[in-house]
């Protein structure tokens, strides 16, 4: 199971990649390979407000629908179209091309209560 | 790699031949028409089948021989109790006096009919410990739908409607819990289980304050627990002014012995195609039959069928308060008469023998395969045992595997993946109509195919090999729907 260092992780699941005020958030592939084969991700529109805790969007697989939970609040500035086509990139690359939104942090802070890549780790064993 | 051996059956459409004709169709009285003319370019745009009627009855006899169904074998499909629908069931509900009734005829012609409605009313009262009883509803998400109807006019009317907008489901609920709260305009929150798998107490209290609708349990839960502390919950939540419902699936594990009523629920559903042997699969009909408690009896859908003094059944339509209809007529009427035949045949002291068979059967199973397939929480299951297969995770099998390589050794797959708080789950609901020979043998078959998870996983991860189709693509079949025969295109013979 990858669970790449320089990710911060959320116990339901979320990986998020800080870029400054940014933060990219995707499912890990612990999430992915629990949840099966994707069949469609409902994600927000760009310029969405999110809060932390809140659901955001949902990932349906063969197995289940479950939802994204924001684990930042902020503003949704880019979410990945391509994802409506190809809903497989999330299982094939969850931690890249399966990347699902990314959100302006209206509070940095929040990371502070985020799991590192050990932690999450400990979590999933 | 193991190759299929099985022929794929050709449909119908390939063994058309311009035509043949299966029937006879006798001399019109009326002017007849060319079939051809009457119907034109549509007989050619649609490729109907033309087959002559040996050839037909050999078609279906041969696809529903290939079918897999409680007739033919066990099938342990969790929380959807597939247990043997006696076949006294269908000579009473074939009876004409029940058959030819029509939905339209006056109420007064049919207090036969009435009568076997108020029977089985009767039979569920004294089941469930509920005050009243409708059939209307004609699946168990649709039952559920109607106790939530009810509960938010049970609100409105007690001037809370507004505020209390959030049902709470547990994280173990049928997703149909859900789904029916999001339908009725409720908010969702989720309740999460403990360690032991009964409801978090600490978490149940977070939650509940003055916004709270109704609280969903399912008890026993889906993962086949008993919550002991059910009194408690059902107190909290009417403390805060919520109403519980309980989703009666599992209520296979309880009848005769103990009531949901007397738990202290307000409403609850009932699937007489689960727990009351009307057929269940293929479809239905099903009947998805509510209990509720009187203070929610002016909300209960109408008409309800009562007694006058004489004891002569009666409609009430008199009903301001009511939710309304929630389907034509009275539900599955004949679902009614299958239900009070089963009823009858156990009788008051039969009864209790459901329940008692079912939780043995699956404890039977659960400590048969403790080894191979250890329970998700250690302690005595109800009716269902619900078991992980996350041992074998590493070596690349998983409990979907496990699953498809049942069906080569002869059986229907238990429930997969649910409930989705357990790790590689396996559900397996025996049901109280199995034989100890039949439940070793299945027992024998899931213990074989642990060890060849160990010694072999390709044989898992490749089966099914003895069906007509082998490991489908579960993501495809979402997403390229694909329901509909169409000639072969000219271009694509070669």
């Amino acid at each position: 199971m990858s669970v790449p260092a320089d990710l911060k992780y959320t116990k339901s699941h979320e990986w998020l990649k800080v870029d400054g005020d940014t933060v990219t958030i995707g499912i890990t592939d612990h999430a992915q390979s629990e949840l099966g084969d994707v069949v469609y991700v409902d994600l927000p529109e760009a310029g969405r407000a999110v809060q932390v805790g809140d659901s955001f969007g949902s990932v349906e697989s063969v197995k289940t629908v479950s939802d994204l939970y924001a684990p930042v609040s902020g503003e949704v500035t880019e979410v990945n179209g391509a994802l409506a086509a190809q809903s497989e990139l999330v299982n094939s690359d969850p931690h890249g091309e399966g990347w699902m939104v990314k959100v302006k942090m209206d509070n940095a802070s929040q990371l502070d209560s985020l799991l590192d890549a050990a932690a999450y780790e400990k979590e999933i064993a | 790699m193991t190759t299929r051996t099985v022929p794929t059956p050709t449909s119908i459409f390939e063994k058309s031949s311009p035509g043949r004709i299966a029937c006879n169709i006798p001399v019109a009285e009326t002017p007849s028409v060319d079939l051809n003319e009457a119907i034109g370019e549509t007989r050619d745009s649609v490729p109907w089948p033309e087959i002559g009627e040996l050839e037909l009855v050999r078609h279906f006899t041969n696809l529903s021989q290939i079918n897999y169904g409680i007739d033919t074998g066990f099938y342990p499909l969790g929380s959807c109790t597939m247990k043997y629908n006696p076949r006294i069931n269908e000579l009473t509900a074939g009876m004409k006096g029940f058959t030819k009734l029509h939905p339209m005829q006056p109420a007064e012609t049919a207090t036969g009919a009435l009568k076997v409605i108020i029977a089985v009313e009767k039979f569920l009262k004294e089941i469930t410990g509920f005050d009243e009883i409708t059939q209307q509803p004609v699946a168990g998400a649709h039952g559920e739908l109607t106790c939530l109807m009810m509960i938010k006019a049970y609100h409105d009317f007690r001037g809370e409607g507004e505020k209390r907008n959030v049902v709470l489901v547990p994280d173990s609920a049928h997703g149909t819990n859900p789904a029916s709260a999001a339908r009725c305009g409720y908010k969702v929150k989720t309740v999460h289980t403990d360690d032991e798998g009964n409801t978090d107490i600490e978490a149940l209290k977070a939650l509940l304050d003055d916004s709270v609708a109704a609280f969903m349990v399912t008890n026993p839960s889906t993962l086949g627990l008993f919550e002991p502390r059910i009194k408690q919950v059902c107190d909290m939540v009417h403390k805060a002014g919520g109403q519980v419902f309980c989703d009666g699936a599992n209520m296979n594990a309880m009848v005769g012995v103990t009531r949901p009523g007397d738990h202290g629920f307000d409403c609850m559903h009932l699937n007489l195609h689960k727990t009351f042997s009307t057929p269940h699969g293929g479809g239905g009909p099903g009947c998805g039959a509510i209990g509720l408690m009187s203070h929610l009896e002016p909300f209960m859908p109408g008409p309800v069928v009562k007694q006058d003094e004489m004891g002569i059944p009666i409609l009430d339509t008199e009903r301001p308060m009511s939710i309304g209809r929630v389907s034509s007529f009275f539900g599955q009427f004949l679902m009614a008469v299958r239900a009070l035949t089963y009823l009858s045949a156990y009788g008051r002291d039969g009864l209790p023998e459901i329940a008692r068979h079912a939780v043995l059967n699956a404890n039977y199973i659960k400590a048969r395969l403790k080894d191979v397939l250890p329970a998700a929480h250690n302690r005595p299951c109800m009716h269902e045992c619900i078991l992980t297969a996350k041992q074998y995770k590493a070596g690349g099998v998983r409990a979907l595997d496990i699953s498809k390589r049942l069906i080569d050794k002869g059986y229907h797959p238990p429930t997969n993946y649910f409930p989705l708080i357990v790790p590689e789950c396996m559900m397996i609901e025996p049901t109280e109509t199995e034989s100890k020979e039949t439940l070793d043998a299945f027992c024998d078959a899931m213990i074989e195919i642990c060890e060849e998870a160990v010694s072999n996983p390709e044989l898992l991860t490749s089966a099914p090999t003895t069906q007509i189709v082998g490991r489908l693509n579960e993501a495809a079949a979402v997403k390229k729907l694909d329901v509909k025969w169409q000639p072969p295109r000219e271009e694509a013979t070669v």
